[in-house]
């Protein structure tokens, strides 16, 4: 038997079509006609099985019954469960108010933890793919072009005549339908150019590899600009009629030449100047790709309105093989009263502390709690995602845990901070499950919904139904009026003409709308209706207008600059323990450059430990001598290093980059937290 | 002239993903057991450096090293130039798992000497090898090398092309397109 589903074994949210036999899942493989599939799937995609069947899966709701973090727990049944959670958050939620019950919270099943909270009027709900990733990107768009790039990105890879990726290493992050496109522009002659201080798979493949000191992308940036600027490569007419502030832009970069460039980048400035005019002779069908994982200096909303204003002078937001305009259905909400209105504001400061953040921060949360300082925070709901894992700094982490009355954790394994749980509740997987309907901005608008296709395994339970009998549980009857989650998909499906029944044959439903192209007098949702090169919003607020370069600190003579990135076989720290996919790469190793291995005298597969400025560890970790990477820095793949003993063969494979986060800055205009701030020694374990 | 099977690789669009083993463990093995592999190479000094990424497996060759040292016939070739393996025949001796250049056979899930087939089950009711089903770049074709209307034809007669290993005298019929012209 066939069945078809949206995959979650990362945030793409591709088609899926599962082949079921005696109600076991034996093959999983792309939907032939879901627009992000396209028949096909990545690696993590076809390892899904891997993830319903592995057999460290949690499968009962459990309580602690030892210390926290001791990993001792007791298997109880779910009333006996979520009577405790709904028992101990109400005497919280009287003495310190519902703000001061917190989510941390990941993928698509986040949005019923995050209606739950909501419903109590806690204005305190984040995702780590905010401040501790896309954040700064989406932000830096909003600025400049009104709208944020989105998931999947509304960069025309499929179309363009050349792609610019800025320490973006698309190939080894897996995004299905981006790689697709990326490898269709590769067929059809167009430009590559890269600039990474590691020979990423990208790289490999560029017609121009820029090997970047890290951290001086903006350098490049700016001297890209004035090159742009000086040999006159802009599109006028576009200019003139959809953008603002150019004259300010001439002005702000009149010295960022190639040669200040080279002095930074260590990039020959000839080099910078050749890649320009790459660029520039596939006007307007160029990307400079603005990137995904963003959060790394601190000023990364600066380096992304360099990429966006950049993009602007070319002409390509809103052209052929450049930007597409999105389009999306709309389906209306299912009708609810309205959520209380928090009596507080979010505790991480949003919008007065970093007052372009759109949503509200991870960290920021974590540190609230660890200090205490803005107002009590004394639960967590954590779902789906793991703070120790994707949250600076590790020692707040563990510092704000260690002030909760109540930590709940709704995952699919016992990883770190499930360790440290006071209730661990068994969330079933995407492919026992239903999700809320996705209907993402794209290139044709469509709506698709997650579906079952075999029962839970063990105990284990949706989140809809989660956080429904906690809900009802707590009081928030009129929050749930739904008879069933079918009900709920059928009720909103029914609300834009169409039905569950439907989507259920089809998986996804095309609703009509395709992307338009930028029509004469378009007007972009920023105060001006213009393309903002110089940002009016962000000079009110005390920013630079135009991006500026400020250099940061370099790592000293035997010390190097932790950069971190993908495998397209792992998405996070999710999947390291997945049987289909650990068996292919169970850990991660550590890159370093061969001239500065020889230096160190250390030799290739070694195992060695890494201590960074501030005394934290990670590893062992296997030591790769390698040429693909700048003698300044070093670089891992995140997500490995489990230590949980929930975690059988995750456990002690490779090394933690996040244990050695102890360092980041953060992005004054939106709060992100730049973590490529951490300096490492290497040294045999 | 008969069927000959045989893949082509473009390594220009491969990115070693490795979506290629996955799908094949799905199809063909259990938990931790795959036909293919994604091997890389790399030369020169950084930043001038290239880097060559393969994507694995049984070349099915013409002179297989694996059929004439199996004992018991268990290897052989089938019909179209596929290697393949009667599985009720095999010892579990691993000859050919010793004689074979490509370290392409191991002893599968079921402890009997697996490799890939080219999905020969699949291939038979007229579909792709699962790893040419689900690649995302869409580097892997697969087809009948003898067709000259067919893909696979085409994109060797018109594009640079090397196999593994050439001085193992083989003559395999798995073929890696140059990533540059």
């Amino acid at each position: 038997m066939l069945f078809r589903s949206l995959c979650e074994m990362c945030f793409w949210r591709c088609g899926v079509r599962a082949t079921v036999e005696n109600e076991h899942i034996t093959r999983l493989e792309g939907h032939p006609t879901h627009p992000l599939s396209r028949g096909r799937l990545c690696p993590r995609g076809l390892g899904g099985t891997g993830a319903i069947y592995d057999p460290d899966r949690l499968l009962q709701p459990q309580i602690r019954i030892a210390e926290r973090g001791a990993e001792r727990f007791q298997t109880v049944s779910w009333d006996d469960a979520l009577d405790q959670i709904a028992a101990r958050l109400r005497p919280i939620i009287a003495q310190h108010g519902p703000e001061s019950i917190c989510g941390l919270v990941h993928m698509q099943s986040d949005s019923h933890p995050i209606h739950f909270l909501k419903a109590l009027g806690s204005p305190n709900t984040a995702t780590p793919s905010y401040t501790e990733c896309r954040g700064p990107r989406d932000a830096a768009f909003i600025l400049t072009y009104g709208q944020e790039v989105w998931s999947p990105e509304i960069t025309d890879i499929r179309n363009t005549r050349c792609l610019t990726l800025i320490g973006y290493h698309l190939g080894e992050n897996m995004h299905n339908t981006q790689v697709q496109d990326f490898a269709h522009a590769l067929r059809n002659g167009a430009k590559l150019i890269v600039a990474d201080p590691r020979f990423s798979t990208a790289a490999s493949k560029a017609d121009h590899y820029l090997p970047i000191r890290a951290g001086t992308d903006l350098a490049l940036l700016l001297a890209w600009i004035h090159v742009v600027l000086a040999e006159d490569w802009i599109d006028h007419d576009y200019l003139a009629r959809y953008a603002t502030g150019l004259p300010e832009l001439r002005e702000a970069v009149r010295d960022t030449t190639p040669a200040w460039a080279e002095a930074e980048t260590g990039l020959p400035a000839a080099q910078i100047v050749e890649s320009a005019r790459v660029m520039a002779a596939a006007r307007p069908a160029v990307c400079v790709h603005p990137g995904r994982h963003a959060s790394w200096y601190g000023d990364d909303v600066q380096r992304t309105r360099a990429i966006a204003i950049l993009n602007a002078l070319f002409g390509s937001y809103g052209r052929e093989g450049g930007f597409y305009l999105p389009v999306s259905s709309k389906i209306p909400a299912y009708p609810l009263p309205p959520y209380p209105k928090p009596r507080k504001p979010s505790a991480d400061g949003k919008g007065s502390r970093h007052p372009f953040a759109e949503k509200t921060g991870a960290w920021g949360l974590v540190r609230a709690t660890a200090e205490q300082d803005v107002y009590p925070i004394k639960a967590w709901i954590v779902s789906g995602a793991d703070p120790f894992h994707s949250t600076p700094d590790p020692r707040m982490v563990q510092k704000a845990i260690d002030q909760l009355d109540l930590l709940v954790v709704v995952d699919l394994l016992q990883g770190e901070i499930a360790g440290h749980a006071d209730i661990l509740l068994p969330e079933c997987t995407y492919l026992e499950r239903y999700d809320d309907l996705h209907a993402p901005p794209g290139r044709e608008a469509y709506v698709a919904v997650r579906q079952p296709v075999v029962a839970p395994l063990g105990a284990s339970r949706p989140n809809y139904d989660i956080f429904r009998d906690l809900g009802l549980r707590m009081g928030l009857d009129a929050y749930y009026p739904w008879k069933s989650w079918e009900d709920y998909l059928d009720t909103r499906l029914q609300s834009a003409g169409l039905s569950l029944a439907q989507i259920r044959r089809d998986l996804h439903i095309a609703t009509g709308q395709t992307t338009q192209s930028l029509a004469p007098d378009h007007r972009f949702p920023t105060p001006s209706g213009k393309i903002e090169l110089h940002s009016a919003q962000l000079a009110e607020k005390g920013f630079d207008a135009i991006p500026r370069y400020t250099r940061h600190a370099r790592p000293d003579p035997g010390w190097f600059r932790l950069l971190n990135g993908r495998s397209p076989l792992h998405t996070f720290s999710r999947t390291i323990n997945n049987p289909a996919l650990g068996s292919i790469q169970r850990d991660n190793d550590l890159w370093l450059n061969a001239a500065a291995a020889r230096q160190l005298g250390l030799r290739h597969g070694q195992q060695v430990r890494l201590t960074n400025q501030d005394g934290a560890t990670a590893g062992p970790v296997r030591l790769r001598v390698t040429e693909r990477i700048h003698p300044e820095c070093v670089y891992m793949v995140h997500g490995f290093g489990h230590q949980a003993r929930g975690m059988k063969r995750a456990r002690g494979q490779g090394a933690s980059v996040a244990a050695l986060f102890t360092r980041f800055q953060v992005d004054p205009i939106m709060g992100a937290a730049g973590r490529n701030h951490n300096f490492v020694r290497v040294e045999v374990a | 002239m008969p069927r000959r099977f045989a893949m082509v690789i473009d390594r220009k669009l491969c990115v070693g993903c490795a979506a290629c083993v996955v799908a094949c463990m799905n199809q063909n093995e259990s938990f931790g057991y795959s036909r293919c592999r994604v091997t890389e190479r790399l030369t020169g000094s950084y930043p001038n450096l290239r880097l060559d990424i393969f994507s694995e497996r049984c070349n099915h060759c013409e002179d297989a090293p694996c059929v004439p040292v199996c004992p018991t016939g268990a290897s052989h070739h089938s019909a179209h130039g596929l290697v393949e393996v009667h599985k009720d025949k095999c010892t579990g001796c691993r000859a050919c798992v010793a004689a074979c250049p490509y370290d392409a056979r191991f002893p599968g899930s079921d402890g009997a000497v697996s490799k890939c087939n080219f999905c020969e089950p699949l291939v038979h009711q007229g579909r792709e090898p699962a790893c040419v089903a689900q690649c995302p770049t869409q580097a892997m074709v697969f087809g009948d090398i003898n067709d000259p209307q067919g893909e696979l034809r085409r994109l060797l007669d018109t594009r640079k092309a090397q196999v593994l290993k050439p001085e193992a005298a083989t003559r395999p019929h798995i073929f890696y397109l140059e990533a540059r012209p």
